[in-house]
């Protein structure tokens, strides 16, 4: 049985610096090892050591649960001790994590707008300079009813099967009805230069044409 | 400040696309100088990975907002990261002129 995936821990602004390096020490070996803090960590003990929060808001703030967090943190802890006892260098990378940031909307214009500077809560709409603004919850790119004009297709490139672009999906994330090919943008190259494409190519073996 | 608007033509008048990996021309303005710079997007027609080299330009020419109808998933993070503010505009009526006049406060 494959274990569970680890959910997405969320971070708010990425370190200022990407490590540290060791000086000093008598041994040329200093500074050799390498301990990979990861960004989930450097987050845990940005939030409990710096923010001095608790490890039940820290986990809230990091959208993972209490226990979770005081897991990353004591991994945290533990990197750190040893980076700082044993003279490593220590280089923050990695983790399974995303950065956000809260989303706002302006009634006066009607817009969406996010807060790029986290720390600071905005006030007024960076476009229209109106203070009528509002934080939303779950901001989601709500799909558009209609784009008339709106003239990208997704095409299948077995079966030829044609629909309308989803903004903000990547046609290879559509599948061909059809087919249960991966779809491809219609006014790509891939699509116009059929044979000079390997994939395309490939496809064509597969499909013994 | 310089803020980057997506539009579909080279013109002031020429309305805002509401796509931004897949818009016709970046318009960059500089609030201070007001100047102004079309880019044709090069990254157009691109099979995939549109929306993050798109990204990748207005990022290299500094500038601190987008303005577009619509931003696909590979860029939110990505932008986040760059510290660039996402400016999503739902009427997509407005023409390039009258985004800049609101920037302007006028």
């Amino acid at each position: 049985m494959s274990p569970r995936p680890k959910r997405l821990r969320k971070i708010s602004n990425p370190p200022v610096i990407s490590g540290f390096k060791p000086y000093g020490g008598k041994s040329t070996d200093i500074g050799k090892d390498t301990v990979f803090l990861e960004y989930e960590e450097y987050e845990a003990i940005r939030l409990c050591d710096f923010e001095r929060l608790n490890q039940f808001e820290a986990s809230h703030i990091m959208n993972v649960s209490r226990p979770t967090l005081t897991r990353i943190y004591s991994k945290a802890r533990g990197k750190m001790a040893e980076a700082l006892v044993l003279g490593k260098q220590l280089v923050i990378e990695g983790g399974k994590i995303y950065f956000d940031s809260e989303w706002y909307s302006c009634k006066s214009c009607s817009c969406f707008f996010n807060n790029p500077d986290k720390e600071v809560e905005p006030e007024e709409c960076p476009l229209c300079k109106s203070k009528d603004i509002s934080i939303c919850e779950d901001f989601e790119y709500e799909e558009e009813e209609s784009f008339p004009d709106n003239i990208d297709l997704c095409v299948c490139p077995v079966c030829g099967y044609e629909k309308p672009h989803s903004l903000g999906t990547p046609c290879r994330k559509e599948i061909c009805p059809e087919c249960q090919h991966h779809l491809i943008r219609k006014e790509s190259q891939h699509y116009k230069n059929p044979m000079n494409e390997s994939s395309n190519n490939k496809y064509r073996k597969q499909h013994g044409q | 400040m310089k803020a980057a608007i997506t539009s579909t033509g080279n013109s002031m008048d020429s309305k805002m696309d509401k796509r931004f990996g897949r818009c016709a021309y970046f318009v960059i303005y500089d609030t201070e100088s007001d100047g102004f710079e079309f880019i044709p997007n090069t990254g157009k027609h691109t099979p995939e990975g549109a929306g993050p080299a798109a990204a990748q330009l207005v990022a290299a020419r500094g500038v601190n907002k987008v303005i577009s109808g619509e931003f696909g998933i590979k860029i939110k993070s990505l932008l986040d990261r760059l510290n660039i503010q996402m400016i999503v505009l739902k009427e997509t009526e407005k023409t390039i002129n009258q985004i800049v006049e609101m920037l302007n406060h006028k």
